[in-house]
């Protein structure tokens, strides 16, 4: 393609090729290296971008990546800005700053180098078409390598919180003798009941527990598959002669429960952990009363 | 009473029989095991059965079936019967494949059975309920 351009221009400006303009274009952005960084910082601030950081940082930032982007016109090759871009994402995906603004940035960077170029070579229009034919596929490259490794660094983030979240152990408390509180926090998909119900089962043995109070209050949805996930675990503890108490369902997860129709009736359920517990303490037997003067602490 | 290896013991403790499953039965042991049971509760007047399966490591539809079949032919024969003992994997087995226990008393252990039985006995509803003895 490259050579189709060449030979379509090449009546103008002699035979200068993609190649020899590179470090002429290099050179360029190396010497108003300064000026044109501030242009770039002054278009990011006009355009709203990356305002979790402070000036220092967009400072130190825009610096790096300039310099980046500038080595990989120079050699064309991106691993080092890959590597530079994994690197950032991991230091800026913490503070909040989204996709829209990273990529948001490098394109910015992108037009302010290509208007610096139009101003240099506005009077030479071929030798113009020459330059922005090497410098335009090297700058796609760059804002796709920047976009892909801020994407890949935000989904390895995202594997890794689910991995923590899937390992988080879902405790199985005991309060009282023969009485465990297992608190359900998060998702709860197939995966995951399957355990929580082993957890329970093998805690009920070990804990010789005859009641159970299973807290959702901290589960964000139960749809259908859930719902029967916990009649399942319901019956295995009941198989296992431990009696479940429900708590903490909310109204809209009530609300679905019955317009889905899951059949609940065996369940005992009570609005809150509170309840649970004095409920669970009524079914051991025990009776909890409050001395008159709390004693000091 | 059983003839061949002894796969259950059946122990008489007062007015309760203990049977202890101590290997995993087939078909037609287990339908022996019924038989003799059954035959048990009238012979000692057992008020009380509990049946233990703690030594089992699965539970087939069969075997589940037969348990909640021997609860009701018990029931029938003046006795309440009590399953303890189920390990935590054959309890999600059998919820997972639909085989609860329907209506029949669970509890964990020997221990605990007793105990269910003694607290029944205490409020006098044990063998009571328009229940036929033989």
């Amino acid at each position: 393609m490259k050579e189709d351009v060449m030979e379509d221009s090449s009546r103008s400006e002699g035979t200068q090729t993609g190649e020899h303009l590179l470090p002429q274009l290099v050179a360029h952005l190396r010497e108003h290296r300064e000026k044109l960084r501030d242009e770039w910082v002054s278009r990011i601030r006009d355009a709203h971008l990356l305002e979790a950081m402070t000036p220092q940082e967009m400072s130190a930032e825009t610096t790096s990546v300039y310099d980046n982007y500038v080595e990989v016109l120079e050699t064309g090759s991106v691993e080092a800005l890959q590597h530079y871009a994994r690197d950032l994402s991991e230091r800026i995906i913490p503070r909040g700053v989204e996709t829209h603004e990273v990529v948001g940035i490098v394109l910015l960077l992108r037009d302010v180098l290509a208007r610096s170029l139009f101003e240099k070579y506005q009077r030479d229009f071929a030798l113009l078409n020459h330059i922005l034919d090497a410098y335009e596929p090297a700058a796609n490259r760059i804002a796709n390598t920047v976009a892909v490794s801020f994407v890949d660094e935000r989904e390895r983030v995202i594997r890794q919180q689910q991995d923590a979240i899937r390992e988080l152990s879902t405790p199985v408390l005991p309060v009282r003798e023969r009485l465990l509180i297992l608190p359900i926090i998060g998702v709860l998909d197939s995966e995951r009941a399957r355990q929580l119900t082993e957890q329970l089962l093998s805690g009920i043995r070990t804990h010789r527990a005859k009641v159970v109070v299973i807290d959702i209050t901290g589960a964000p949805d139960v749809d259908e598959t859930v719902a029967n996930h916990l009649v399942q675990t319901v019956d295995a503890s009941r198989l296992m002669g431990a009696s479940v108490i429900i708590t903490g369902l909310s109204p809209t997860i009530a609300q679905t429960l019955v317009t889905i129709g899951v059949d609940l009736s065996k369940m005992n359920t009570i609005g809150d952990l509170q309840g649970g517990l004095e409920e669970a303490e009524r079914l051991l037997g025990y009776r909890v009363t409050r001395t008159e003067v709390p004693e000091d602490s | 009473m059983n003839s061949g290896p002894a796969l259950v013991s059946i122990l008489r403790q007062g007015d309760t029989l203990v049977a202890s499953i101590h290997t995993a039965l087939d078909d037609s042991e287990m339908i022996r095991f019924q038989n003799d049971l059954i035959e048990q509760i009238g012979q000692h007047r057992a008020r009380g059965v509990i049946i233990d399966v703690a030594a089992l490591d699965v539970l087939d539809s069969f075997g589940s079936r037969t348990l909640r079949t021997i609860s009701e032919m018990a029931r029938l024969r003046g006795a309440v019967t009590v399953i303890v003992g189920i390990q935590p994997d054959v309890a999600y087995a059998m919820v997972r494949l639909g085989m609860g226990m329907g209506t029949v008393a669970t509890a964990l252990d020997l221990e605990e059975g007793l105990a269910y039985l003694s607290t029944l006995r205490a409020t006098r509803s044990l063998g009571r309920g328009g229940t036929a003895r033989g």
